[in-house]
């Protein structure tokens, strides 16, 4: 099944009722297949007039408490950076997946991983972030989209799942999970107030005080993220004195660079960060303890380098750095060719 | 008892009224008029001046855009 | 005694408003106060309020509300209606909302005949930011960014957009009135009414556009800015039925 459907089956496996999104390559499966399968179980799918349009209908569908899901790649996701700073200012649970693409501007429609600063930062205007799951394999695409629509609940804000190109057009097997009929309860959703007091969702909070309460409340929250929900794969870190840090499509190109060059007897191994915000500092911090040489591996011209940097600003550790941008996707030869540059001079 | 035989009175809720004057502007029986005194917000709010010759019309009510008016009939 | 007004069910009591004197949004509010308890709706009610004025409708409506960034509130009343469609979902806005930075959204939530009702209202300013044009502001009008009055040949002309969406086949209810006058007022609930029971009966968009003053930003008392709404505002924007296709709309549903 490839990446894109396989998400999508997710959702509504997951429990997702409504589905917005807007036309854009290379994410179109994601929506054509909600298109085909969502209204047969009594969901919501919609074509909106835009990628804002789909987010705010996120909103709405989101404060209702239904499970709701929207997709896009890049250059919507910016279009979409307006309603994931409400969704996050809101505290509605939401799942946004990126298939990210070239850029900036209209880019290009390769793979590539040049929107890690974006999605890992907050993307929209005001202080918060957006947790990001970043998975590696069709089966984890399945995994992790059930699980963003369980972290979306448990804490109350939007999730991102990043993928690019590569993730949502590749095809590989894949073993659902049995669908989700036990969905949390939801009290503070807007059901309209029944012989309750009323309640409202406001977004506007002029006390400056109330307002500051609110960023810090969002932050204990993602504190909470960071120690609990952290995720990462090592792969061959056991004897390793060499680490390739990567995430995505890179990490399954590093893979297969790592074993290429473990054949030619360099111990090198991968870790690979799956929650790329909470970023998994600890681990690599662990990590730095056993290994002085780290080879950071992006589809950018570096983004995530910039956490591993700070992960191990106390460390005495060398961090360096791979790109390529612009919708290139680099080869396991030639990875495993720079892998082996770096090795050598350590 | 048809309305007409009915005795209205208007009474204006003083600190919730902004004296905009919308009221004493459609009242056609100069019911309303603008008190002299300020009330807790600082506006000159309406106040009935002459209940008696209220017809129950309804148009302060209406107009108000504060809530500010009752009427009472008996 | 006995009092004749009685306090509306869903109108918060003992609240003062922030608007300013004789800003119509108080008539307004109350009107949809007013309908919900006379139509028993107010415990499915959903009301988007925009950014704007009314954003904080919500201190002074008592059922459920959430707030829209602006110009999006047809969006999030389109996605909480398709989540649930038992809410009675209303989406209130103001002219810069609905007709400039929201106007995709307006003409495709209406062109999809979403069944929600939109409450508009048309001040011919930006209110809440201290009175900038609008697409709605007349020709001439002098406003914070218009000092020399709304010029056609650099600002364009007025936004008539309730009578653009009234032409779609999905908006089955449109029509606009004022709250310059008790008599406009009674029109605005009736038509308020109607808006809601097209809701109610499942038949698709309504969308009531209620000429409203803003006397604070157009810089005039609160008894002139009713006389403007009815003397310059209603030749521009005629009030009056601007589509009913509610009886073509039952037959098509059977």
């Amino acid at each position: 099944m490839s990446g894109n459907h396989c998400i999508a089956e997710a959702a509504i496996r997951a429990g997702c009722k409504c589905y917005f999104g807007y036309p854009i390559t290379p994410q179109n499966e994601l929506g054509e297949y909600m298109a085909a399968n969502m209204r047969k179980n009594g969901g919501v799918f919609l074509q909106s007039e835009s990628e804002t349009a789909a987010i705010n209908m996120v909103i709405g569908a989101a404060s209702t408490g239904a499970r709701v899901m929207t997709s896009s790649s890049s250059p919507g996701v910016s279009l979409k950076q307006e309603g994931l700073s409400f969704l996050a200012g809101f505290e509605f649970p939401a799942v946004i997946v990126n298939m990210m693409r070239g850029g900036p501007g209209l880019g290009n429609i390769a793979p590539a991983q040049g929107d890690y600063f974006q999605s890992t930062r907050g993307g929209g205007h005001g202080d918060y972030r957006t947790p990001v799951l970043a998975p590696a394999s069709v089966q984890e695409l399945a995994d992790l989209t059930v699980k963003a629509f369980e972290l979306a609940d448990k804490y109350r804000t939007p999730i991102l799942l990043l993928g690019d190109g590569m993730m949502g057009q590749m095809k590989e097997p894949v073993v659902f999970p049995e669908p989700i009929t036990d969905l949390p309860a939801k009290p503070w959703a807007l059901k309209g107030r029944g012989d309750g007091p009323s309640r409202y969702q406001a977004s506007l909070i002029l006390d400056g005080l109330a307002m500051e309460r609110h960023n810090w409340k969002l932050v204990r929250k993602y504190k909470e993220m960071a120690e609990q929900e952290t995720l990462f794969e090592l792969y061959k870190m056991d004897d390793a004195d060499f680490a390739v840090v990567a995430y995505g499509t890179t990490a399954r190109i590093a893979k297969g660079a790592i074993n290429r060059a473990r054949k030619e007897g360099l111990k090198v191994g991968l870790v690979r960060p799956i929650t790329l915000f909470p970023f998994p500092d600890k681990v690599l911090q662990k990590v730095a303890q056993q290994v002085k040489n780290f080879l950071v591996f992006e589809m950018s011209t570096g983004q995530m380098v910039e956490d591993v940097r700070l992960a191990l600003e106390n460390e005495r550790v060398v961090i360096d750095f791979h790109g390529r941008p612009g919708g290139i996707i680099p080869t396991p030869i030639e990875f495993s060719r720079v892998i082996h540059r770096y090795y050598r001079r350590m | 008892m048809s309305k007409k035989d009915k005795v209205f009175t208007v009474k204006v809720r003083r600190d919730f009224c902004k004296g905009c004057g919308l009221c004493i502007e459609f009242c056609k029986k100069e019911v309303l008029a603008a008190s002299p005194k300020l009330n807790r917000m600082g506006y000159n709010p309406a106040e009935a001046v002459n209940s008696k010759a209220c017809i129950g019309c309804m148009m302060c009510t209406q107009i108000c855009p504060d809530l500010a008016i009752e009427v009472y009939s008996e | 005694m006995e009092l004749i007004n009685k306090w509306p069910e869903y109108h918060k009591k003992d609240v003062v408003s922030h608007y300013c004197p004789g800003c119509g949004h108080g008539i307004v509010h109350r009107i949809v106060a007013e309908l919900l308890e006379e139509m028993d709706l107010g415990k499915e009610a959903y009301l988007v309020c925009p950014a704007g004025c009314a954003v904080l409708a919500y201190l002074y409506l008592d059922f459920d509300i959430i707030e829209s960034a602006h110009g999006r509130g047809t969006a999030i009343a389109t996605g909480a209606k398709r989540a649930n469609p038992n809410l009675f979902v209303i989406s209130y806005q103001g002219d810069g909302d609905l007709s400039a930075i929201g106007t995709a959204e307006t003409i495709h939530s209406a062109n999809r005949g979403e069944n929600i009702s939109v409450i508009f209202i048309n001040n011919a300013v930006y209110g809440m930011t201290g009175g900038q044009m609008a697409p709605t502001s007349l020709i001439g009008q002098s406003t914070m960014t218009s000092p020399a009055g709304r010029n056609p040949e650099v600002d364009g002309y007025p936004l008539h957009i309730t009578d653009v969406v009234a032409q779609f086949p999905g908006v089955v209810y449109a029509e606009r009135v004022s709250v310059s006058s008790p008599a406009g007022v009674k029109k605005t609930k009736k038509a308020i009414r109607t808006a809601f029971e097209t809701q109610q009966e499942g038949l698709g968009y309504s969308i009531v556009e209620v000429l409203s003053p803003c006397p604070t930003n157009w810089k005039m008392d609160p008894v002139t800015a009713c006389k403007w709404v009815d003397t310059d505002m209603a030749k521009e924007y005629k009030p009056g039925l601007l589509t009913d296709k509610r009886e073509e709309k039952r037959k098509e549903k059977g």
